[in-house]
């Protein structure tokens, strides 16, 4: 790679020895791990005799499994596997943020918020949303568990030299839309897997102009898209969001740091790879209306016709996740009524996520039969929020306000679905089941969770009156 | 590991694109913290359906699954892997695979092998047609063979010598460790450390 993108200046520098003509052994400058993608790997280390090489650049977090309505876990099998992370962390001498602990929560809210992801580095987990943390300029990929044995032993990763791409958004997204919309508006253009293979750099005026949280919604989603990454310049939003967090540089390291980062521009916009040009200008809040996150339309839509897909291929997908969904073609996105909400997770489980969910609900009540989740991606969020009065706005509305952790994006924990609910979700995936039970999710903004809470069908804030 | 050099095998045919990792191993198995025990779990909501491929008697043995295209997609989970080899999966062929279920799979002695389009439709057509139907895979020559036809494929040629060796990737990357200590020493000073017990309380023995 010759260095002429973000994404090859990011690559460039772990660069530990190039293996062949094709890959490069990388540096690990933060490998974040949490309980479920680890036990594995450590037992192998057992297995062979190894220790963790750098058990400080490593920091583990509970969270898949948590219950966020108590500190208790009552399913076993989630016990032990929080069980087994303790005793490795303790064995190992890695620091972990367990249930109830202040700094606890989802392994991808935790990281930037400590300022532990810094620009410039090179962050895993094995986990795939680690391309969340490609918002603050650090390049960040998920692994598996044969990976997070490898980076725990070696603090190293062999990998293939991926190709780039630029994401280069015209336009600004009108008021009344999210990072989550645009996000989704990429997916449901270019498809799951318009961007496999690629490292995303989103550009253009509407990403200098998004804050950190809306940068991370973005890049946590890219994986979505088949991409290995996504990544955005760090510019003064980043700075002012880095600065003064605990794990951040201070005094004359920062002023360091600062003129490092200045660097971590892509020089050369014509050196991508690939450029895919969306506008925003006309952009409007963006659902799911399948089992993939690249079936995403317009609320103002109505749900498509198989027909309408030339590809044979994703015709048959469309025609089998109408059938899952329980959808007719023709009906409109806003008629389709909605049992659950959730609001949480590593996409949309920061305080401005909360803070634009609170804002709607201010004052209006969830409407009666549907339940309402508000879940917070971390413990510092949750104080943020309490502090901010969230916490009384969601309860007064007549949602639950939970403890943080993965929560119902995933059927992981005690908020799983069991039944075949209808959920609005600001989470990443709408797969079949991934709620648990046979949930069917329509992946949504927070705000537009919140409208859609209130009305009982899928609906965006200027809907109410 | 075992080495891979060539597999030959009965093919199972999974006529379903943009299968995701939550379709071949749901969430609830991955709180198990063993590899091992996993294929009761393979694909397992689906298995609920008795008209599902893999509940088939016919199919019982086989060894060479042949998806539809985008096959693993989504969460990073490497249960997924573990459970079709579990299952007794030895290839996994499509036309397009997640990156990451990709990469597990190489790393688990599970050959995911990339066709052409019309490789893939043909031989899901034969596989159907006839459940004893065979194909094989030839990792030194990078070739599927089924009858008399023959598809070259190409995969990342790293993965390809550590299958053929059985060698181990830790090992291989110790052997330069002193190269991962230089890099170390070239670090920018200001980049974050976490020493245990640094920001936190610590972890209390035992969630009862």
């Amino acid at each position: 790679m010759t260095g002429r993108t973000l994404a090859e200046k990011l690559w460039q520098r772990h660069v530990v020895r190039e293996l062949d003509e094709r890959t490069d052994l990388l540096y690990i400058d933060l490998h974040l791990i949490h309980e479920v993608s680890s036990p594995q790997a450590f037992e192998g280390l057992r297995l062979s005799g190894r220790r963790v090489r750098r058990p400080e650049l490593t920091l583990a977090v509970e969270d898949h499994n948590v219950p966020t309505h108590s500190l208790t876990i009552a399913d076993d099998a989630s016990r032990a596997q929080i069980d087994a992370l303790r005793g490795n962390c303790a064995e190992h001498d890695i620091e972990l943020y367990s249930i109830g602990d202040a700094s606890q929560g989802i392994v991808h809210v935790v990281g930037p918020e400590l300022g532990l992801v810094q620009p410039g580095m090179l962050v895993v987990c094995g986990d795939s949303h680690t391309s969340t943390h490609g918002a603050l300029g650090a390049l960040a990929f998920g692994v598996g568990t044969s990976d997070v044995e490898h980076v725990l032993a070696t603090q190293t990763l062999a990998v293939a030299r991926p190709r780039t791409m630029a994401v280069e958004f015209t336009g600004l997204p009108p008021a009344g839309t999210e990072a989550k919309d645009i996000i989704l508006a990429v997916i449901g253009a270019i498809g799951t897997n318009g961007a496999q293979g690629f490292l995303i750099e989103y550009r253009g005026e509407a990403v200098r102009s998004m804050s950190m949280e809306g940068r991370m919604t973005m890049c946590n989603m890219s994986i979505e898209a088949g991409a290995r990454a996504g990544m955005i310049a760090p510019d003064d939003n980043t700075l002012a969001y880095l600065r003064d967090r605990p794990y951040a540089p201070s005094g004359a390291a920062w002023q360091d740091a600062v003129s490092d980062w200045e660097t971590l521009v892509t020089d050369d916009p014509d050196a991508f790879d690939r450029v895919v040009r969306i506008d925003l200008a006309e952009l409007s809040p963006h659902v799911t209306w399948g089992t993939n996150p690249g079936h995403a339309l317009p609320l103002d839509a109505a749900v498509p016709s198989p027909e309408s897909f030339t590809d044979p291929v994703e015709r048959a997908s469309a025609e089998r996740a109408l059938e899952y969904m329980d959808l007719r073609p023709g009906t409109r996105m806003r008629d389709i009524p909605i049992d659950t909400v959730f609001i949480g997770s590593c996409t949309n489980g920061r305080i401005e996520d909360l803070r634009a969910a609170g804002e709607i609900l201010r004052g209006r009540r969830v409407k009666p039969g549907v339940r309402m989740l508000v879940v917070p991606g971390s413990g510092r969020v949750r104080v943020q929020a309490e502090q901010e009065g969230l916490h009384e706005v969601f309860k007064a509305a007549g949602a639950e306000w939970r403890l943080p952790g993965c929560s119902m994006c995933l059927g992981m924990n005690s908020d799983r679905i069991s039944g075949n609910n209808r959920v609005a979700s600001t989470s990443n995936r709408n797969f079949e089941g991934r709620q648990g039970g046979r949930a069917r999710t329509h992946l949504v903004s927070p705000a537009v969770a919140a409208a859609t809470a209130v009305t009982g069908r899928l609906a965006a804030p200027h809907d109410l009156v | 590991m075992e080495p891979f050099s060539s597999h030959t095998g009965r093919t199972v045919v999974l006529r379903r694109s943009n299968v995701d990792t939550d379709q071949i191993i749901p969430a609830e198995f991955g709180k198990r913290i063993s590899r091992h025990g996993l294929s009761d779990a393979l694909f397992a909501r689906w298995r609920k359906d008795p008209a599902f491929i893999l509940n088939s008697k016919e199919h019982e043995g086989a060894t060479v699954l042949i998806a539809d295209t985008n096959f693993g997609t989504g969460s990073s989970r490497e249960q997924a892997v573990w459970a079709l080899r579990e299952w007794g999966f030895a290839v996994v062929v499509s036309t397009r695979f997640g990156d990451i279920f990709h990469r597990n799979a190489l790393r688990n002695g599970l050959l995911a092998v990339v066709l052409p389009d019309e490789a893939v439709a043909s031989l899901m057509d034969r596989a159907e047609a006839d459940p004893s139907f065979e194909i094989s895979v030839d990792l030194t020559k990078c070739e599927v063979a089924a009858g008399q036809d023959r598809w070259s494929f190409s995969i990342d040629e790293r993965a390809r010598w550590l299958l053929l060796n059985g060698l181990d990737t830790i090992e291989v990357t110790l052997r330069d460790a002193a190269d991962i200590a230089d890099y170390e020493r070239s670090r920018p000073s200001w980049l974050p450390e976490i020493p245990r017990g640094s920001g936190s309380t610590q972890a209390r023995a035992g969630t009862r």
